[in-house]
């Protein structure tokens, strides 16, 4: 690994005065399950790496107000997953935050961290864009809210600004019930980066929300409002159809080594009809 | 020119403060500074899990933890799982069930085994194959490795 000046702020104001000073050569550290491997590999060479870990104001802990849960910065994917309030609120976000990497990877691994990355698989893409989240971003001229799906450009490309740092990733707690599940597929079952990820969300108005990943530069977000997915009455073909439509989008790259475009379509469609029913199923049953 | 940083740990219950490198990783100041080379170097992209020692009651993989970060906390590596000589009785359980062939894999294994027995005593088949699932072993002693942690967490029920 190349050298570095490493720098551990206590205090935001603090974290934001050094990624002023040294961007575009400094890379803010999290986990560091994505950073440490591209600083070994060469693929970033920051002159100064700034970790996030000991900002005050970024904490590792969920919180829940004014109707939202707030998932601080810190807040690593072991956490997510096991929390009470994600399980009974955001159950597709504990499941994706579940299937992260590994055991080791998902006690360092943190949520902002994955988002940050942008990678096309990020597992937990999907679910924070069914259930409508917003990134919270501190910069020099103060805090702003980015909806998830404004947030993702491309591979390792956010619309996170120069100088900002994000400090907490909130949802909006459902008025109304939801049912939702995430599912993906991986070449192996255990640790493996997926070659289809997706999240679906059904909700009692009969909107459904469906998002997925690893099947194009960004992840992708559609909204159902014809009520044909949500309808447990609605035959297969009448889903299947609208399914065409919610996955048009998918452009997987023929260049990655994970699975073809065409098993990737094809699974997008099975997957696609399991997290719907099991989606179904758990408003159903509340 | 490289900056060096002092830091503190307590590693196997000992505190130890050394100055280390800001682009060196936990992996490196255990082996190569602290002498501690129980902890396996392997792929260093945190997917084989050799690497893994315990940091605060959690395991992580020490190729991707740079040593300033662990600055403070509280690491158990493999060599601190024996008291006063006597293996633990989860070492043991993977020597009996055979879980050892060349064994460059094990003190990973051993560590992870030892967090999730912490985390969940009496695991299923399951959720051992879940919680081991950043471990792998070239040889191919799975069965026995899983085997091993189902009868040290049998064990420690009676």
């Amino acid at each position: 690994m190349h050298a570095f000046a490493y720098e551990r702020p206590t205090t935001l104001a603090e974290a934001l005065a050094l990624l002023q000073a040294h961007e575009p050569d400094a890379r803010l550290l999290a986990g560091g399950t994505d950073l440490i491997i591209r600083l070994r590999d060469g693929s970033a060479r920051p002159a100064v790496v700034i970790d996030v870990k000991r900002i005050a104001e970024l904490d590792a802990g969920i919180r829940e107000g004014h109707g939202r849960l707030v998932i601080g910065a810190r807040t690593v994917m072991t956490d997510i997953a096991a929390d009470a309030r994600v399980v009974r609120h955001f159950i597709a976000l504990a499941e994706a935050a579940a299937v992260v990497g590994s055991v080791q990877i998902r006690n360092r691994a943190t949520l902002a961290g994955n988002i940050c990355n942008a990678s096309p698989a990020a597992d937990t893409a999907p679910p924070l864009l069914v259930y409508d989240a917003s990134v919270v971003a501190a910069g020099p001229s103060g805090t702003r809210r980015i909806p998830v799906d404004a947030f993702f450009v491309r591979s390792g490309q956010t619309t996170l600004a120069p100088g900002e740092i994000v400090t907490a990733i909130e949802l909006p707690i459902p008025a109304a019930p939801v049912g939702a599940a995430h599912t993906r597929r991986t070449r192996r079952r255990g640790h493996d980066l997926a070659s289809v990820t997706l999240s679906c969300a059904v909700h009692a108005s009969g909107t459904t929300r469906i998002a997925y990943g690893s099947v194009g530069p960004r992840p992708v977000l559609v909204v159902d409002e014809s009520g044909v997915l949500a309808d447990p009455s609605a035959g297969a073909d009448a889903k299947a159809e609208v399914f065409e439509r919610v996955f048009a989008d998918a452009r997987p790259s023929p260049r990655s080594m994970r699975a073809s475009p065409e098993y990737r379509l094809a699974m997008l469609r099975v997957l696609g009809g399991r997290a719907l029913a099991t989606a179904i199923d758990r408003l159903a049953r509340g | 020119m490289m900056q060096t940083i002092p830091i503190s740990l307590t590693v196997n219950g000992r505190v130890r403060a050394t100055d280390v490198a800001a682009h060196h990783t936990l992996l490196d100041v255990l082996r190569d500074d602290l002498g501690l080379t129980g902890t396996k170097e392997c792929c260093l992209v945190g997917e084989c899990g050799a690497c893994t020692v315990i940091v605060d009651g959690r395991a992580v993989d020490s190729c991707l933890v740079l040593a300033v970060e662990a600055d403070g906390s509280d690491v158990l590596t493999v060599e601190g799982l024996a008291v006063d000589g006597r293996l633990s009785p989860l070492q043991e359980a993977f020597l009996d069930r055979g879980g050892v062939q060349c064994g460059f894999c094990i003190p990973g294994q051993v560590l992870a085994a030892h967090a999730l027995l912490a985390s969940v005593p009496h695991p299923t088949l399951a959720e051992v194959e879940e919680g081991m699932a950043g471990n792998l072993c070239r040889c191919g002693c799975y069965e026995q490795i899983f085997e091993a942690i189902l009868a040290a967490a049998d064990g420690a029920e009676r």
